[in-house]
């Protein structure tokens, strides 16, 4: 077995990361990565409790920037992003997030989606509803709430805030979503749903989700990267990591000998 | 003894410790409204305060204490909003911080006579304001301050960290996040330490006694230029208020009936703090649910 496998996807590249590593104070959290995510794709990132899974992919839109360093290149559209020249505001629109808790706003329903399109500017009642109707379908909510819409957001059930998140993450038309254990709240059946959800908006989004479920990973995301103490051992296609990993620490991984 | 048994002892003690205070409560304030309300006629809030004649009114002094409520108010809630978010949101932790938050800290400490010689040191005598309300509000505000401003700085911080990631991750400007997402949310802490201080306002008279003063020109309320001395909204003229009043018949008055009047001035005043407090909870109720669809 090798010691590390780790490929470049042929695919278009959204997102990559070039010596990527991630310090809280002296203690180096994350060592350097270097990864490609291909466009409309899922990648899964695995991996046990305290594996850098979830700084890894909170350095990418920068959520990381008051409580950790973060060394090296992100590159996003042609750009180094982890760069303090950069509009973080304008990157966080560009690369939503999604949280492990369901974190609505004390708002209703409508405004919880509109309050951010309102900042960019978007006034316009007609363009607000429609985009509210969108993002909430596309999230697979709408049918759900479409006559509760002034409803507050507190009121939805854990699922439910949970795809809120994901419409509110989407109306504002980022290329990339993150996704932080977006399940791990969530009772079987609405993680189901939000599954399904996730597929389907593969049309159109970049994911990156960390996971620690792993028939989640297996039966969600194209691709796998598997995280061991602050270090990436492996990323590939999600079928080789399950079915055929190159490298032994994944292997015990993904079957189930530690975690 | 087993558990239980301890269990309902302490349970006990509690309640008894809870009804003595409901009754100290119901003993005092039905005092105050019985003596006060029994003795004089209720019209003596419309009526005018005489200073050696029975038969004086609270008019002018329970509008001074009003007035003052919301000058001061005015001039305390923006200054502490400001202070408790910066310190919430935006101060650094540092030794600069810590000692900002101590220095406050002493500030609510110190007690009410000391913050009413400062005020009229400083305001009355060397900017030459004179005994007016403005400086009364001053002075007021010097110790609304640190209570106003160290409750909202703890309401944003009791806020999760969730709600601001969730707006900073839509890629809202962190005074965006701010401003929409955490503030309507400490709307009722708000509304909670303004009731708290406007009781500390209303009851204050040390601080007042040489700021906003002891005298109260008798006003016309038909005039509303508020440049004109005898008008109410004039912040510049001198305005005893209900409680430097009811110190002031205790302590000097001359009035004959004196006794019953500062009782029943007694009794409006803690009628006037109850209603105002009703109110505000009221109104906070209703500017929380239309900020946050709550229902």
């Amino acid at each position: 077995m090798k010691e590390k496998n780790i490929i470049i996807p042929d695919h278009e590249v959204a997102i990559s990361t070039k010596d990527m590593a991630v310090y809280y104070g002296e203690k180096k959290a994350l060592h350097e990565t270097r990864l490609s995510f291909p466009k409309y794709r899922i990648t899964a990132l695995i991996g046990a409790s305290g594996s850098a899974k979830s700084t890894f992919l909170r350095s990418l839109n920068r959520m990381n920037d008051k409580v950790a360093r973060v060394t090296g290149e992100i590159n996003f559209e042609g750009i180094n992003i982890n760069s303090s020249k950069v509009n973080v505001n304008e990157l966080r629109r560009r690369i939503g997030m999604v949280f492990q808790q369901p974190n609505p706003f004390a708002k209703s329903i409508y405004d919880n989606i509109t309050y951010a399109l309102k900042y960019q500017g978007i006034k316009d009642k007609q363009t607000l509803d429609q985009i509210v109707e969108e993002s909430l379908r596309g999230a697979a909510l709408w049918d759900e709430v479409k006559d509760n819409l002034d409803k507050s957001a507190l009121a939805l059930s854990g699922g439910q805030q949970q795809r809120l998140c994901i419409a509110r993450a989407i109306a504002v038309k980022p290329e990339i979503l993150l996704l932080d254990e977006p399940a791990s709240a969530l009772d079987p059946i609405s993680t189901a749903k939000l599954e399904e959800t996730l597929m389907k908006l593969r049309e159109n989004y970049t994911m990156i989700m960390v996971t620690h479920n792993m028939q989640q990973a297996a039966r969600t995301s194209d691709y796998t990267a598997f995280f061991h103490l602050g270090e990436v051992y492996e990323y590939d296609h999600t079928s080789n990591i399950f079915q055929n990993p190159q490298v032994e620490l994944t292997l015990n991984y993904v079957e189930g000998r530690f975690g | 003894m087993d558990a239980k048994k301890v269990d309902r002892i302490a349970k006990r003690v509690i309640q008894t410790m809870v009804l003595m205070i409901v009754v100290l409560l119901v003993l005092i304030l039905g005092y105050i409204l019985v003596t006060g309300l029994s003795q004089t006629k209720l019209d003596f809030i419309f009526k005018i305060s005489k200073a050696a004649q029975a038969g004086g009114g609270i008019r002018d002094q329970l509008f001074n204490s009003l007035y003052l409520l919301v000058l001061a108010l005015l001039i305390s809630v923006p200054l502490s909003l400001g202070a408790g978010i910066y310190l919430a949101e935006y101060a650094p932790d540092n030794w600069f911080t810590r000692m900002l938050k101590t220095l406050i800290e002493i500030l609510s400490s110190l007690p009410s006579i000391v913050v009413g010689l400062f005020a009229y040191l400083v305001l009355v005598i060397k900017f030459q304001i004179g005994f007016s309300i403005i400086a009364g509000a001053m002075a007021l505000t010097f110790f609304n301050l640190p209570l106003l401003t160290s409750n909202i700085e703890n309401a944003f911080r009791n806020l999760p960290d969730s709600q601001r990631e969730a707006g900073l991750a839509l890629g809202l400007s962190q005074w965006k996040m701010i401003k929409g997402i955490l503030l309507p949310r400490i709307v009722p802490s708000i509304i909670t330490a303004v009731i708290l201080s406007s009781g500390r306002i209303f009851g204050e008279a040390a601080a007042l006694i040489y700021t906003s003063g002891q005298s109260a020109p008798i006003l016309n309320y038909a005039n509303w230029n508020p440049f004109s001395p005898d008008s109410p909204l004039n912040i510049m003229r001198p305005a005893e208020t209900l409680a430097v009043h009811i110190w002031k018949l205790n302590s000097e008055g001359l009035t004959p009936d004196a006794d019953a009047i500062s009782a029943a001035a007694s009794a409006v005043l803690i009628i006037v703090v109850l209603l105002f407090n009703i109110s505000a909870h009221y109104f906070g109720e209703k500017l929380e649910q239309k900020l946050t669809a709550k229902r």
